[in-house]
């Protein structure tokens, strides 16, 4: 199976703290990879490195091609790299003064000069990341007057239009409602070959995703003293074990088969009551 | 609250189109005004007759050696100060940035004051002071970039930070040298210098100015879409595709040399740089490339007609620019503030 990133040996250093220490991950073409762990472990770090926006301070990233070669994330100039990969950040403010469809159609700027003006055929590509989204009629609106959820919804749109083979969204699911929260999710599988997504929701994590890494602490390292690493990877029904998910998530859980539908659930309680 | 009120902005065209005519027809008109008042068709007259070649007429030398360079300075200068405001707040992403926050105009009154109240730039005659202030405004750009790129990069919190700081520090040294020199009309000729004027214009000094201004606005109109990226936060534009350490780098040293200029040639007038971007944003939204061109032709327009009142108010005096700049600006800006539709980023 061909790669579209690898990570090896990646340490991340942020403001003179250790974050992330020895990461090796590879993430294959055309898969679901879903990143989970605790607040504060790393998991926005980690992302960042993977989209190239932060450099690792030890390591390698390395990006493949279609044919599956693999070349440093670094020597690929920036503006190529953002053809191949969409990247989102968490909490990203949106712009009073910029309208909706405006925001959205920064997702262009990799595939434009930066001169140009964009146009019809722009606005259609905005239209419809818009309107994956449901945000279609606010495309002349200015940012400030959407909610929460449909802010982060229109910044979503932004990385659609970016219209890349990779897309990388840190915590997506933020600020949405339920139906929002899988649909959106869905949208982007189907419109990118390959998402790297961090979430929260443990339950979401074990449905949605091909496979799941968990950035953690092993157990007896003290995590206020040192930088986490990928403590469980592999598919979800696997990675969010009870065994794996007190270890570190620090509350039990049990997966249960949905009474009609053919997928698994995991059921969430408080650590003392599991048996 | 959430009702949408789409089309509340002006047409970016029709309105260019507007503020261009306005900038020509306010020119020729400002000529008119000052200690002499000439009838506005002798004005027209005078400048055709230049413009044509024919026999210069009674008010040749007081139109078009004396009053045309300081109006056209006021719209340079106007203009200049307006696209290195909005320069200045995306690449620092904050309302609050003016073209004088890098600690420019601060080491700019230094130099000044050095060559006001010390002499020691006595060789460049008349061009003395201006000198003195483009040296002390690259040299302290030069400070807040050396202090930032050691503390980690020209990240936004680092040169706000490091500008008000070596503003506030240079602020002290400029009145230190005053203090020294003890002598009255040395601390009143620094003031009036550091309030800013266009009164020294002459053609010799227009074009350099004129020239960066018109290649500042011309090289940022051409990355427009990397500047508007740049405004959305610095992930964002990485993951964009732009380069953002350059980027900075770049519109650092651009908007350094254009205000140190601007500083040197008209002193630290305020206010402009710090509103004009805003209203253009209030009128037609926050992406540069319909920003830069309005707030361009809006802080010409605005400036030359400061100008005008600086000259009239109480004549025979003329009130720096500063003055009325900060006069008109304040209240005009707490009342565009007021009507509750304008934020910054996403605050309000």
């Amino acid at each position: 199976m061909s790669l579209v990133l690898r990570l090896s040996g990646v340490s991340a250093r942020l403001g003179g703290r250790d974050i992330l220490h020895q990461v090796d991950l590879d993430v294959p073409a055309g898969r679901r990879l879903g990143i989970i762990g605790v607040n504060g472990a790393g998991k926005s770090t980690l992302l960042r490195i993977l989209a190239g926006v932060l450099q690792p301070s030890a390591g390698e990233v390395q990006i493949g091609d279609a044919s599956g070669q693999l070349q440093n994330l670094r020597r690929l100039p920036s503006r190529e790299r953002a053809r191949r990969i969409a990247f989102v950040p968490q909490e990203e403010v949106v712009a009073a003064e910029l309208l909706v469809g405006e925001m959205v159609a920064l997702g262009r700027v990799p595939r434009t000069r930066p001169w140009s003006r964009g146009g019809s055929a722009e606005r259609e590509i905005v239209r419809a990341a818009l309107d994956a989204v449901g945000l279609a009629d606010r495309i002349d609106v200015p940012g400030d007057q959407l909610s929460g959820g449909e802010k982060r919804r229109a910044v979503l749109a932004r990385g659609l239009a970016q219209d890349c083979p990779v897309m990388l969204l840190d915590e997506p699911t933020n600020h949405l409602d339920v139906a929002w929260q899988l649909r959106l999710l869905q949208v982007f599988a189907e419109r990118a070959q390959t998402l790297v997504a961090t979430v929260h929701d443990l339950d979401l994590a074990l449905r949605f995703f091909d496979e799941l890494a968990v950035i953690g602490w092993p157990a007896g390292l003290d995590p206020s003293t040192h930088p986490a690493r990928i403590v469980a990877l592999g598919p979800p029904t696997d990675v969010l074990s009870s065994r794996h998910v007190a270890a570190h998530f620090g509350v039990g859980s049990v997966q249960v088969p949905h009474p009609q539908l053919d997928q698994s659930h995991l059921l969430i309680h408080p650590r003392e009551e599991s048996r | 609250m959430s009702r949408a009120i789409p089309g509340r902005r002006l047409p970016f065209w029709p309105l260019t189109a507007v503020l261009t005519l306005a900038s020509v027809v306010s020119v020729v008109l400002s000529l008119a005004f000052g200690s002499e008042r000439i009838p506005v068709g002798e004005v027209v007259t005078a400048v055709t007759d230049r413009l044509t070649g024919e026999a210069p007429g009674t008010w040749d030398i007081i139109v078009w050696e004396l009053r045309l360079p300081r109006a056209l300075m006021a719209v340079v200068v106007g203009a200049g100060l307006a696209v290195a405001g909005a320069g200045m707040q995306t690449l620092v992403r904050n309302p609050l940035a003016d073209p004088f926050l890098l600690g420019i105009s601060s080491g700019a009154s230094v130099g000044a004051t050095a060559a006001i109240t010390t002499g020691f730039l006595g060789g460049f005659g008349i061009y003395a002071v201006s000198t003195g202030a483009l040296l002390g405004a690259i040299g302290s750009a030069l400070l807040v970039y050396l202090v930032a790129t050691a503390q980690g990069g020209l990240t936004p919190l680092r040169l706000v930070l490091s500008g008000v700081v070596l503003s506030s520090g240079l602020s002290s040294v400029a009145s230190f040298l005053v203090f020294l020199s003890g002598d009255p009309r040395a601390a009143q000729s620094v003031m009036f210098w550091m309030l800013g004027s266009v009164g020294g214009a002459t053609w010799e000094k227009l074009w350099i100015p004129a020239f960066l201004v018109i290649v500042l606005a011309i090289g940022m109109l051409a990355i427009h879409r990397w500047l508007d990226a740049l405004a959305a936060g610095s992930d964002t534009a990485a993951a964009l595709g732009v380069n953002v350490a350059a980027l900075r780098t770049i519109l650092f040293i651009g908007l350094a040399v254009l205000v140190g200029v601007l500083v040197a040639v008209s002193g630290g007038i305020g206010f402009v740089g710090l509103i004009v971007p805003h209203a253009a944003r209030l009128v037609v939204g926050a992406r540069h490339r319909v920003l830069l061109p309005v707030a361009a032709l809006g802080g010409g327009v605005f400036l030359l007609w400061v100008d005008v009142l600086a000259r009239l108010a109480v004549r025979p005096q003329e009130i720096p620019l500063g003055v009325v700049t900060g006069a008109i600006g304040a209240p005009l800006f707490l009342l565009l503030m007021g009507r509750g539709q304008y934020k910054f980023g996403g605050e309000r």
